[in-house]
Order: structure tokens, then sequence, then C-alpha cells
């Protein structure tokens, strides 16, 4: 058994000494971990949508008490969010090609494009126009909208230390995959955004 | 149409015969003395059969592979024949088995559809209205009728007409129960903010207990409800008297008990007609002395333990919201003079 | 070079193992054993605790059997009482049924795959820490009278604020969000190490069938215990800040709690279930000596389970006002899941039936499931009828089921699995003889506990009753169950002995005691720190059973730094290698500091605020790469495009 199929020798051994120690993308063990993340809380916000949906179906009116949130702030902050995907596309580009001044600039924007979103965030709950404890519509706005923020706040941090890492170091070739995991990650708060805002914003208005 | 009531044993397992006088009281799915309980009884031999017959084939299956296959220990080569060539007869085997468990559950399958609408079919010309609203830990009973001076309102007790339908429409005040008399049909949740309704008939007379279903908090043991199925004459006669206000107290004890309901706490909870109370945070006590039992059924309905009851609720079914009442012992007398005069 | 010169070859010379060892070892000490990250170190330590919840959550279930054993019993108030079935349920449901098998899966699953270590290993320790916080809290707080007793389910409007008006419902439901967090972090630990870390040549094609339990196992945990997360959330909010979704006052629904917990709830017991189905086709393989019947169906059969599960919740909602047509839906769907079920049953029996039979202790145990679970899958099919379950629903017949199916489904593979898996463990083998007199105690006491039960539910015994009069006649039913009670936790006591008595004193295995021909099987026991001292190349679905082939192991792997491999999916090609992070003390800090956020929002709404500072804190520092680890591995990095530019 010292010979392979095309009659070439076969090693005893496979050597494994040149294999790259580290990659991109789906062949990282940190892209599973992060999609995992991605499906627990994809099935949050979908049940956390559902539950909308299943509380207006046993309502005789909706909103059962307050108006629509205002439309203003809730459009302009999707407008950012969407916005924040473009610095987030050429931070995960430049960190694919482990150009890390490239990383540190687009990283800095995104970092001041989450400032904004997260103050506009601020607003929106001003004019959600329902509270939390006025009915059981409040109580679902405000879960998905408290579901959001909280992914909000917590892919700004997780961004901000790696911002910070990318200037301060220490550094290897493993921390471009954790700032390209990091934007999969950024895209998926902000795509996770859009059926939210939808239901939250016109799902009382159609 | 009469119906008989049928016996169903489990397999080996005797239970009262229907018609003696049953020493423990009828609370159980294994006697069906209305229709309901009858289809229910029937799926359930049936499907008792078949999964019999299936676990026994599993069993005996399972111990004759062991028990024919050669011994071996962990020395013994592993037979990798498997590997070069599939085991066709052996997938065939194994395919055909499940073949039959497919066919199996599909007439299962079957059969609870049917038995769905059979229940579904319960004629309901004739039928007895009752609003069923579940309290922790009691039961408030309407009696419904076009007519608003006909309704009366009871509790924990319910008398019911043989061979007539009867429509129970449940809701609950506080959190969910079940209703659940199994001699007569299955059960139904009593969920706030819902209503749900179930449709059954008694075809034999007798007392049939049911038990509150769902955890409901500290006394859900001690929820028991009795149905009284009678001849229809006699339910007639027994709705009549419970439309009927409370009588006027013939005695100087009942009346000073009367006065003492109406000034005591007792009022701010229970309504008797005729006197002016009219709340309903606990059991209408109308016809109070015309029920067997007290307390949801936990106690006879004797006056030593009404009048226990009555004292100190708290030490008998912790966790009621019915307080304890300190009284003097002729006050006490004359209380329960008063409440006996309510049949 | 022949096959037998490189197997000889696949050894590291006494230095090199050496110092692969202690890189892969726990520091020592007592900082030591809580920076632990060794994925044997936590397993091991998890399946420990998780056996404590067991026994705890058995004392329980005395107390309550006690209480029943005979007619008006007066052993514990009512108060006490839901306690104790609320306890045990929580117990046994949160603190043991799942996080056993997650525990058991990483020990046992790197080994099966020719891996060193878990996927991440830090995550790993901070699931357990997590874990193991939670069922303190949940513990210390019935120690002071404050534990839940509104039911392993706790319905609303009961739990709500309203009907329970002291802490114990949000204690209940913040351990939930303590467990579940802990399993979900599991899940993603265990998939990510399935898919990607497996060993050079087992492709998913020959993997065994325990790790394709444990995968499909990890799939239903990331889409259900979301549905409990949101669920208990919303159940503290309702409490702690007046949210109204469970009011019906205020537009809130109480079947919405049902609908998300048993969303959650249903395919829980599937999640408890389908590991075991992994056990035992190891167990029934090796003690068969022959692979079991029909891997391609047994695969297909677990992953039809797994997604089925998903469809059949409304079945633990017959008894409520939902339509009539839908939950027929719901039958057709509960009877139709019996048949990927039937499938690996049959496999099972054509091979015991085809094989030739080893009889020892865990063999036992799997032949038990044949009985109890099958008889409580039948039961299961008599409650998937509406009408039926009309009468069967929230009876003692539910219980018989329950534990007929858990106990039967999980618990006695469970018990084979430690027997088989000991000696892997330990170094030793338990004691075969008293490992008899356990499975038949047990057998012999869970038969006599649970079957009266069956027939209590149709003598109209609801469940959940702190007592019963005596004229309802069931007296006599509920002492032989209580006598069978007893007889489990004799068993029980047995099986504890056996394993401090064969710690020491048990016969020695070596490495294969059972002759068995998956991987872990060929390392020593206990395994290295390392696992493997060479990664081994696999070229079949049980490597130690089939002839060997070339190359065998894989050679270039550092031993002074903890490098795995990781391979393409589907395939397990190389692909690259990885450094893992070394032992830490941040994992245990921030579960420490996670506990303070979780334990103080069951007290006021601002702790998620302010504790969630130490958390970040805790994190950050976890996550921080220390220079001189960086400087060491950046002098050895090799970046995926030097190879491409290479190739």
């Amino acid at each position: 058994m010292s010979v392979s199929k095309n009659d070439k020798p076969v090693d005893a051994l496979l050597d494994v000494k040149g294999l790259p120690t580290f990659g991109f993308g789906h062949r990282s063990p940190m892209w599973w971990g992060t999609m995992g993340l991605v499906a627990i809380e994809s099935t949050v916000f979908a049940l956390a949508i559902m539950a909308y949906f299943y509380l207006r179906s046993h309502a005789a009116a909706w909103p059962q008490t307050g108006q629509p949130p205002d439309l203003l702030w809730g459009t302009l902050n999707t407008a950012i969010m969407m916005g924040s995907m473009i610095p987030n596309h050429f931070a995960k580009r430049a960190a694919e090609r482990m150009d890390l001044p490239r990383v540190r600039l687009w990283m800095v924007v995104c970092m001041l494009v989450s400032i904004a979103f997260l103050a506009v965030r601020v607003l929106e709950f001003k004019t959600l126009n329902t509270h939390w404890d006025s009915s059981a519509y409040g109580s679902i706005v405000w879960m998905l909208m408290g579901l959001h923020t909280t992914h909000l706040i917590t892919d700004a941090y997780d961004s901000l230390v790696l911002t910070v890492l990318m200037f301060t170091g220490p550094l290897e070739g493993k921390r471009f995959v954790d700032v390209s995991e990091n934007a999969g990650y950024w895209y998926f708060v902000v795509l996770s955004w859009i059926p939210i805002y939808a239901v939250i914003y016109w799902g009382a208005r159609i | 149409m009469r119906f008989r009531a049928v016996s169903i044993p489990i397999l080996g397992i005797t239970g009262t015969a229907p018609g003696t006088s049953p020493a423990a009281p009828l609370q159980d799915a294994l006697h069906a003395y209305g229709i309901q309980a009858w289809h229910i009884g029937r799926l359930w031999n049936f499907t008792l059969a078949l999964c019999a017959l299936v676990f026994a084939a599993i069993v005996v299956a399972c111990l004759f592979a062991v028990w024919r296959a050669p011994r071996a220990d962990a020395a013994t080569p592993p037979d990798l024949r498997s590997l070069a060539q599939p085991e066709r007869r052996i997938h065939r085997t194994v395919a055909w088995a499940v073949g039959l468990a497919t066919v199996g559950l599909l007439v299962l399958l079957a059969a609870d559809v049917f038995t769905a609408r059979a229940l579904g079919r319960l004629p309901l010309q004739d039928a007895v209205n009752i609003e069923l609203t579940g309290h922790q830990f009691w039961w408030e009973a309407r009696y419904l009728d076009p007519d608003s001076k006909r309704q009366f309102v009871t509790a924990n007790e319910l008398h019911i007409p043989v061979g007539r339908p009867v429509i129970v429409t449940l809701r609950s005040k506080d959190v969910i129960h079940t209703l659940w008399v199994p001699n007569l049909h299955g059960k139904r949740d009593m969920i706030p903010g819902r209503t749900a309704t179930l449709q059954f008939r008694a075809d034999q007379p007798g007392t049939y207990r049911g038990q509150c279903a769902e955890f409901c908090g500290l006394e859900h043991a001690m929820m028991a409800l009795l149905v009284e199925a009678e001849p229809n004459a006699q339910y007639e006669a027994w709705a009549e008297g419970q439309r009927r206000r409370a009588p006027e107290p013939a005695t100087d004890a009942a009346r000073r008990g009367r006065d003492l309901f109406l000034s005591k706490s007792c009022v701010r909870c229970h309504t008797i007609n005729g006197i002016g109370a009219t709340s309903a945070l606990g059991p209408d006590l109308t016809h109070l002395a015309s029920r067997t039992t007290l307390a949801a059924g936990m106690l006879p309905n004797d006056s030593s333990h009404l009048a226990s009851w009555i004292l100190d609720p708290q030490t008998l079914k912790p966790g009621v919201y019915m307080p304890v009442n300190r009284m003097r012992p002729d006050e006490l007398h004359d209380l329960l003079a008063y409440l006996e005069t309510l049949k | 070079m022949s096959v037998v010169e490189s197997r000889a070859q696949a050894c590291l010379k006494p230095e090199d193992a050496a110092l692969l060892e202690q890189t892969w070892s726990d520091p020592p000490g007592v900082r030591g054993w809580f920076s632990a990250i060794n994925h044997k170190t936590i397993s091991l330590r998890f399946m420990i605790t998780t056996f404590v919840f067991f026994v705890l959550g058995g004392l329980l279930a005395l107390a309550i059997r006690l209480q029943l054993a005979g007619p008006d019993g007066k052993v514990v108030g009512a108060d006490m009482y839901n306690q104790l079935f609320t306890m045990h349920g929580s117990t046994m449901m949160f603190l043991f049924a799942v996080p056993v098998m997650q525990a058991v899966a990483t020990y046992l699953v790197p080994l099966m795959i020719g891996a060193r270590s878990v996927a991440f290993p830090r995550m790993n320790a901070f699931a357990y820490w997590i874990f193991t916080l939670g069922g303190m809290m949940l513990f210390i707080a019935f120690f002071l009278n404050v534990g839940p007793d509104a039911g392993w389910f706790a319905y609303v409007p009961l739990s709500s604020l309203q009907y329970s008006p002291t802490k114990r419902v949000d204690i209940w439901a913040q351990m939930i969000t303590f467990t579940e967090m802990a399993g979900l972090m599991e899940a993603i630990v265990l998939i990510t190490t399935i898919l990607k870390m497996r060993a050079p040549g087992m492709t998913l094609n020959r993997m065994p069938l325990f790790v394709w339990t444990i995968l499909a196992t990890s799939f239903m945990v990331l889409f259900s215990m979301p549905a409990v997360m949101l669920a208990s959330t919303a159940l503290i909010t309702d409490r702690l800040v007046n949210t109204q979704f469970f009011n019906p006052l205020k537009g809130g629904d109480a079947l919405l709690w049902q609908h998300l917990f048993w969303f959650f709830g249903h395919p829980e017991v599937y999640m408890i279930f389908i590991p075991p189905l992994g056990m035992i086709s190891s167990i029934v393989a090796t003690f068969s000596r022959r692979p079991v019947v029909g891997y391609a169906a047994m695969v297909l059969a677990v992953i039809a389970t797994a997604f089925f599960a998903f469809g059949l919740w409304v079945h633990h909602m017959f008894a409520t006002n939902l339509p009539e047509l839908g939950k027929t839906f719901f039958t057709a769907a509960s009877l139709m899941i019996a048949i990927p079920t039937a499938i690996q049953i049959f496999c099972w029996i054509a091979t015991l039936w085809t094989g030739r039979i080893h009889l020892r202790t865990p063999l036992l145990f799997v032949l038990a499931f044949f009985f109890i679970l099958v008889a409580g899958g039948l039961t299961g099919l008599m409650l998937a009828s509406v009408s039926l379950d009309t009468q069967l629903h929230d009876t003692h017949f539910v219980v018989a089921h329950l534990h007929y199916v858990l106990m039967g489904g999980a618990v006695f593979p469970l018990f084979g699995a430690f027997y088989y898996w000991f000696p892997k463990f330990t170094g030793r083998l338990l004691n075969e003889s008293l490992g008899r007199w356990n499975f038949w105690l047990f057998f012999i006491g869970f038969n006599l506990t649970f079957f009266p039960m069956h027939v209590l539910g149709l003598q109209g015994m609801p469940r959940r009753v702190y007592t019963y009069p005596a004229a309802m006649e069931w007296g006599g039913l509920n002492l032989a169950a209580t006598v069978g009670a007893f007889t489990i936790a004799v068993s029980v006591l047995l099986f504890i002995i056996n394993v401090l008595r064969s710690r020491r004193h048990g016969e020695p295995a070596g490495a294969d005691p059972w002759g068995a021909g998956t991987l872990e099987w060929s390392v020593p026991s206990p395994p290295p720190a390392a696992n493997y001292e060479m990664v081994p190349v696999v070229h079949a679905r049980d490597p130690l059973w089939e002839a060997p082939g070339l190359p065998s192991h894989v050679s270039g792997l550092a031993n002074d730094y903890r490098e795995i491999l990781v391979t393409s999916v589907a395939d397990a090609r190389l692909d690259h290698r990885l450094w893992l992070p070394s032992s830490s003390l941040a994992p245990f800090v921030t579960a420490l500091a996670t506990s303070v956020l979780f334990v103080g929002s069951i007290f006021t709404p601002w702790a998620v605020v302010w504790a969630a500072i130490p958390v970040a804190i805790g994190a950050t520092w976890w996550f921080w790469p220390k220079k001189d680890i960086v400087e060491q591995r950046t002098g050895s990095e090799v970046s995926p495009y030097d190879v491409e530019a290479e190739s």
C-alpha cells in the first residue's frame, strides 16, 4: 500500500509545515462562529417579528395605543446604516488584502458613522409615539427596537476595540481575518435592520 | 337518541362497573358515561391494541436478535463484509418494516380524524348552555337562557340533564385553568382573554367528578367540580330552585345570621340573591345549602365543616382569597342557621 | 515504506512528545484551575457538574414521591411541593439533559474526528462557567425559599407579576438566560469543530454517527433556544418594567407565551434525544462487532428528525382553543416524526441480528432503550391524537410518557455511554458486576416508578397536584411509584460507588478495551493533553477496524504552541494551520461579570447598563492579544497569499 492510484509512491506522512497559518472567509473557523451568531440573532429577530404580527392578528386596533412611529428619524437612520456599508465594505476588502493603512482609515470612518447612527437611534426612541407599558403593541415595538439597538451597541463596541488594536498593535495576520469577520457581522446588523424597520415603521400603517 | 354507557377497561385493569354505586368518586377516562368520552374511549382501545402489538414485536425482535447471535468479545475481529458489498436483504427488510410502520401511523391518523369528526357531530338541539369561569381555586357557573330572568349563577357543582347536550363556554378570571370531567369528555383550557367551548352529553345518571387540569397556583390540587347528571324532570326542578331568590329567614337566629352576613366581610365577596349582596368576587351562595361539597369539592357540606371553613379557610386551603373570619361562637351559630336556609 | 513501518513512525520523539504535552496542559495551581481551557478538562468538569444537578434533581423527585406516596400527604405543604416539581423539572431539563450531552460531546468529538481541541476553547470554558453559575443561582435561590414555583414551563398569567408577586419566577427566567447562553455557545463551538477541524481524509461520509448527531443537535440549538430566550426576556420585562406581552387586558396574549416556549420546548426534547442516538450507534457497533446497518439512512434519519422536530410544537397546546384543523396538522406531523426514529430502531436491530454480541453493561443500557423508549414513543403516538390528548394531557399519563422517552431515550443510553467511555476518560474500566446491579435496579425501579403513572392518568389523576383524597383510590399505584423511585436512587448510588471505586481500583483499560473502531480508541486512556501525538489521516469510517492507508499521519504541526489543523467542510482536505489561544482567566472573570449582570437585572433594569461595563472590560481583556505571543507567532506566520504565490 505504499503506492497511490496512479502508481506514484505515497509518503507515509502528510507534511503540513507549508500550510498558511490563517485563512479568510469561510475557510476560517471565525467565519463559522460569526455565522453561528448570525443564525441565532436572525432567529431572535424573526421570532420577534412573528410575535409582532401575531399580536396584531389578535388586536382590534393597531396600534393599540398611541400612533405609529414618526418616519423621519427611522428612515434617516436606515439611510445612514445603509451608507455605513460602504466604509464597511472597503474595510473588509482592505483587510482581505492585509492593507493596514487602508484598514485603519476605513475602520475610523466606520466608527464615525456609528456615532451618527447611535445618536439618531436615540432620536428614534423618542419619536416612537408609544410606551413599552401602554399595550402589547408598545411592548413589541420597544422590544424590536431594543433588540436591534443592543446589536448596534455591541457591534460598535467590537469594532471600536478592533480599530484601536489596528493602531496600537500587537498585530498579526489573524487580526485581518478578525477585521474581515467583524465587517461581515456589521453587514448582518445593518441588513437585519431592514425588515425590522419595515415592521416597526410601516407595520402599523399598512 | 338514548345511548348506553360503555365501560372501557385497560387490558388487565378493572374499574368500577357502570350502574353500581362506586366507592371512589367517578373521575376517570376508563368509564364513559357520555357519548364524547365513549368516542375517545373507542379510539383509546384501538390505539392501545395497535401500540401494544408494535411494542411486543419490537421487544421480541430485539431480544431474539440478542439471544440468537453468536457470542463475541473485544478481541473478536469485526465483521466488515457490509463495507465490501451492500446488504440488500437487510436493507429490504428494514424498508418493509418502515413501510409497515408508516401504514400504521397513517391508520392512527385516520382514526384520529374519524374520532374528531364524530366528536364534532354531537346533536345540539335543546342544549343546556352554561358559562363556566375559572377562578383561583373555584368554578363559577352561569346557566344561560335567552330570557335573562331565567339565568342563574352557582358555583362548584353543576347539574345537567341526562340525554340532553350541554354546551359549556369556558372563560377564566385570572390564570389558565382547565375543565376536565373525564367520564363525560376530554378537557379544555380556560384561558383569560379567550373563550373556548366544550360540548358533551351525559348518557347515564350519576355524579361525575372533575378536576382543574392546568396548574393554577397554590391550591390547584383542591379545585374539583361535581357534575350531577339526572333525569330531565329532576334537572328542571333543580334549575327552578336555583332561580328562586333566597327565602326570608323564618327563625330569629337565621335573621341574626343574615344580618351578620351583611355586616361582616362576607358581603364584600359573596352574592345572595334577595338580600342585596351582589359581589361576584367569590362563589354565589344563594343556594349554598343545596350543594354536596364546600371549597370546590374539598370538604363535605355539613355544619361542622362549614363552620371550620368560615372561621379559618387559610388553614384548610392556604392561598385561597377568602380571609380568616373571627367571630363569637354565638355569631357563628346564627350565621350557620341562616346559611342552612339557602337551599 | 510499508504501512507497518509508517505506523511505527507515527510517534514523536520522547522530548517532542513531552513538549507537546506541556504545551497543551492546563497551568497548575489555583489560578491555573480557573484559567484552564483544555477541552477535556472543561468537559470533565461539565460532566461532573451536570451529574451533580442530576442527583439534586433526583433528590427533589424523591421528596415529591414521598409526598405522593399516600393520600392526603403531609410530608411537605402545597407551597414547597410546587417549588419541588418546578425545581425538579427545571433542573433536569435545563441543568442536566441538554448540558450533559454537550459536555460529553466536547470531550469525545475532537477525539473522534482526530482533532487536538475544540474550535473555540476559551468560549467553551466560558460556556461552562456561565452554566455553572446559573445553576448555582437557581439552587441558592431555592435554599433561600425563593425557588421558582410556577412549573418548569411557567405558563402565564400564573407566572406574571400579578399572580407570582415574589422574585421566584424572575429567578427561573434568568436561569434560562444563563443556561441558554451556555447552550448556544457550545453549539457554535461544536458546529465549528465538526465542520472545520476534522482530520484530513475524514469526509462527512466517514464521520462517526455520534458526530452527526451532535452536528444535527447543535444546529437545532441555534434555531430553538432563541425562542425561549425571547420568551423569558419578555416575561422578565413584563414583570420588571411592565411590558404587556402576555396581558390580555392590554392587547397581550397568554398563548403567545406557549407558542414561543414550545417552539423551543419541542425541539428541546429532541435535542436531548438525538445525541444518545449517536451513543447507541457507537455502542451497538462495538458490541455487535460490526458497523451499524445503513449508515446513509441513519444520517438522513437524524437530519430528518432534527428538521421535523420544529413542526410539532402545537401538540403541547391541544387543549387550548386553537382551530381544530390546525391541530390536526400537528397530529400528522407528530405521528410522522416516528418514521425516522423507526428507521434507526430497525437498523440497530438489524445490526444486532447480524452481529456477534459481546454482552456488557454498556449494551445492557442500550437494550433498555429498545424497551423503554419504544414504549414512550408509542404513548407519544397516543398523545399525538388530539382526541386522546384531551383525556391524557396534564395528567400523570403525560408524566409517565415524558419519563419513558427522556429516561429511556436519553438517560439509559447516557449511562451506557458512561460505562463505555469511562475507560477512555480515566484509564480504568468500571466494575462489570456492579454495573449489572446498577442496570437491573435502574431498569426495574424505573418501570415500577413510571408504568403505574399511565394508569393513574387514565384513572383521573392530574399533574402537579400536591396531594389527592383517599377516596380516589390512587394510593396503591402511587406507593408503588414511590418504591420504584427509591430503587432508582439505590441504583444511582451504586453507579456513584462504582465510579469512585473504579477511578482508583478499576481494571486498567489500555487504549481500546472494547475492540472498537473509531479514532478515540487509538489514543492512550486517558488521552494526552494534545489528544494525538501525531494527527491521523483518515481513510475509512472505522479507522481502527479497516485496513490502514497512506499517508497515515500528519507531520509538521508545532509542538511548542497550540497549533491545530483546519480542513475543508465536506472532504476534510488540508486548508491551513491555526494557533489556538492559551489558558486564561478571562473566560472565568467575564462569566462572573456576566452573572452579575444577569442576577442584577432580576432586581433592576439599570443593571443591564452598569453591569455591562465590567462585561465589556472582561471581554476586551479576553480578546486583547499579548505582545510576546504575537511576536512569537508573527515569526513563523505563513500568509495564504504567500502560499498561493508559490503554487
